[in-house]
């Protein structure tokens, strides 16, 4: 394919994106509102993916304590070293690490259950018998997704300060309360707020594009697993592209 | 000559439920459909015969609603189906029902719920007993009222295709649209869905439309037989007058 057509394609697949989402302002704001769907996606995409963003948090604090240590060391600021944990985990680790963690688990799934739905013709099935897919799979999907990464951050971050605890105790010993006093005491609401902000747009990012994935599978077992992948694949660029706007904005609206 | 067909056909039986004028859908320069046009009338069964990938999937989809035809009419219960808004083809779509070649049973659900999905986003007021034994009588109507726990994945292509049927028929539909009921299936179990759909028709005096290739379906179920070919329909008529028929694009059907 030369590039011209290259081009072409990627356009005109952005624009499917965009009218994708774009229906998710019309037709998923009209009621009647698909309620009990959103509450038990909310418990299978929040609930369930607990126990990986715990282990995978407390793990993240934990190794980046233990691997910064020796630098704090080195230049004889061991004492600041639950400062730069905490920050670092606050204002980007956390957020980032989740969401991939995320796209993996979530995305893929929304990707491969909306796809095989589509080539099985349930999509369709579901259509025919007068019960609108778009706002009862992908728009509740959407809406659990973007609510529920937030909360996962938020504990994702606090289970990886504890492990950054721990972290610091293996060499040292602090306490608890000074440890997490350390924290707050340098934490500002410039740190948390917009790192608490752009995960709903990570959250909103990895869930659309799982179900639009999903939604335009090809036939076929291949069609299926190509949805799965790409949603991982391109709602990771797009929670990177997201950071990066996101401290942009930051630093223009001064709170960096 | 279509205008003296159509007349014909209005004088030989009473009310039309679906009337399809000058039907045209095409894919990309696939023209699946050209010109094609068809009248089923209430109580009929009616089989649309045609080789595979001739576009019957195509016509029953562009029926309800699933794909919209690139020119021509499609007549529901004197509503036009391109014309509905969103929520009057929801109405329209609960009277006609559907059964997929490939079933589409909702995999994550088990049998009772497939059933109830339909129930319990339409007619709200119901209760869960009266739910109850809506599921419980459209699984006795296809002899399955043991399976009503089980998940789709564990029926035999029978048992699912009697589900899907129970699903289709579940809202008491006044249409229904059977895409290859019978293909894929071994022949006994082919028998039992034909006498399954002629049992719910005599039960529920629906009007339907099955889309066929295979002749033993044909011949037990068809009132009427349509031959679709080259996008148009090619002839109409009983079955025994298609099996007479000395045209040999008719006669293969029939080999
Ligand atoms: N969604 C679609 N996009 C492109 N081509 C399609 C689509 N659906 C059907 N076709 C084409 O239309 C033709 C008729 O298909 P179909 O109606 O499924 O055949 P059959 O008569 O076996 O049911 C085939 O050539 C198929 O490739
Ligand atoms: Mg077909």
């Amino acid at each position: 394919m030369d590039i011209v057509a290259k081009t072409r394609d990627f356009m005109s697949q952005t624009g499917y994106m965009a009218r994708f989402t774009g229906q998710l302002f019309t037709l998923g704001t009209k009621p009647p509102y698909e309620f009990k769907e959103f509450l038990v996606q909310c418990y299978i995409i929040g609930y369930r993916s607990l126990p990986l963003v715990a282990l995978t948090g407390f793990i993240m604090g934990l190794v980046l304590t233990m691997q910064l240590r020796p630098s704090l060391v080195y230049y004889g600021v061991q004492s600041q070293l639950p400062v730069m944990v905490g920050i670092a985990i606050v204002r980007e680790i956390g957020p980032v690490i989740t969401a991939l963690i995320f796209a993996g688990k979530i995305g893929s799934s929304i990707g491969a259950e909306l796809g095989s739905m589509k080539v099985t013709e349930q999509i369709d099935a579901m259509e025919v018998s007068g019960t609108n897919p778009y706002k009862y799979l992908v728009a509740t999907r959407v809406v659990a997704g973007t609510l529920m990464l937030p909360v996962l951050t938020m504990l994702a971050d606090a289970i990886s300060l504890f492990g950054a605890y721990i972290g610091v105790n293996i060499s040292a010993v602090t306490s608890f309360k000074l440890f997490f006093m350390q924290i707050l005491r340098t934490l500002e609401f410039g740190d948390v707020l917009p790192a608490f902000i752009k995960t709903f747009f990570f959250g909103f990012a990895v869930s659309i594009v799982g179900c639009y994935k999903g939604y335009n599978s090809n036939k076929g077992t291949r069609g299926v697993g190509n949805s799965a992948n790409s949603a991982v694949v391109l709602s990771s660029v797009f929670i990177f592209i997201i950071d990066l706007l996101a401290v942009q904005v930051t630093a223009i609206l001064g709170l960096n | 000559m279509e205008h003296g067909q159509t007349a014909e056909m209005n004088d030989s039986n009473g009310e039309a439920v679906i009337v399809i004028n000058g039907l045209c859908k095409s894919f990309g320069n696939n023209h699946v459909l050209n010109n094609f046009n068809l009248r089923l009338n209430s109580k009929e069964n009616l089989v649309v015969l045609g080789r595979s990938g001739s576009g019957k999937s195509v016509l029953i989809k562009c029926i309800i609603g699933l794909l919209k035809p690139d020119d021509g009419e499609i007549i529901v219960f004197g509503n036009n189906v391109d014309e509905l808004s969103h929520h009057e083809l929801d109405m329209l779509r609960t009277e006609i029902g559907f059964l997929f070649q490939s079933n589409a049973l909702y995999d994550s659900m088990t049998v009772r719920e497939n059933l109830e999905f339909p129930l319990r986003r339409h007619w709200f007021e119901l209760s869960q007993k009266e739910v109850d034994d809506m599921v419980m009588e459209a699984l006795d109507n296809v002899n399955l009222g043991h399976t009503s726990e089980m998940m789709p994945a564990e029926l035999s292509g029978g048992m699912a295709k009697r589900i899907a049927l129970a699903r289709t028929m579940i809202l008491r539909p006044k249409v229904i649209l059977y895409d290859e009921p019978t293909t894929g299936l071994d022949p006994i179990t082919a028998r039992e869905i034909e006498s399954l759909i002629l049992k719910l028709h005599d039960k529920y005096q629906t009007s339907s439309i099955i889309i066929s290739h295979d002749m033993n379906c044909v011949k037990n179920t068809a009132d009427r037989v349509a031959l679709l070919l080259d996008g148009k329909c090619y002839t109409e008529g009983s079955f025994e007058d298609l099996e007479k028929s000395e045209d040999e694009h008719v006669k293969q059907f029939f080999e």
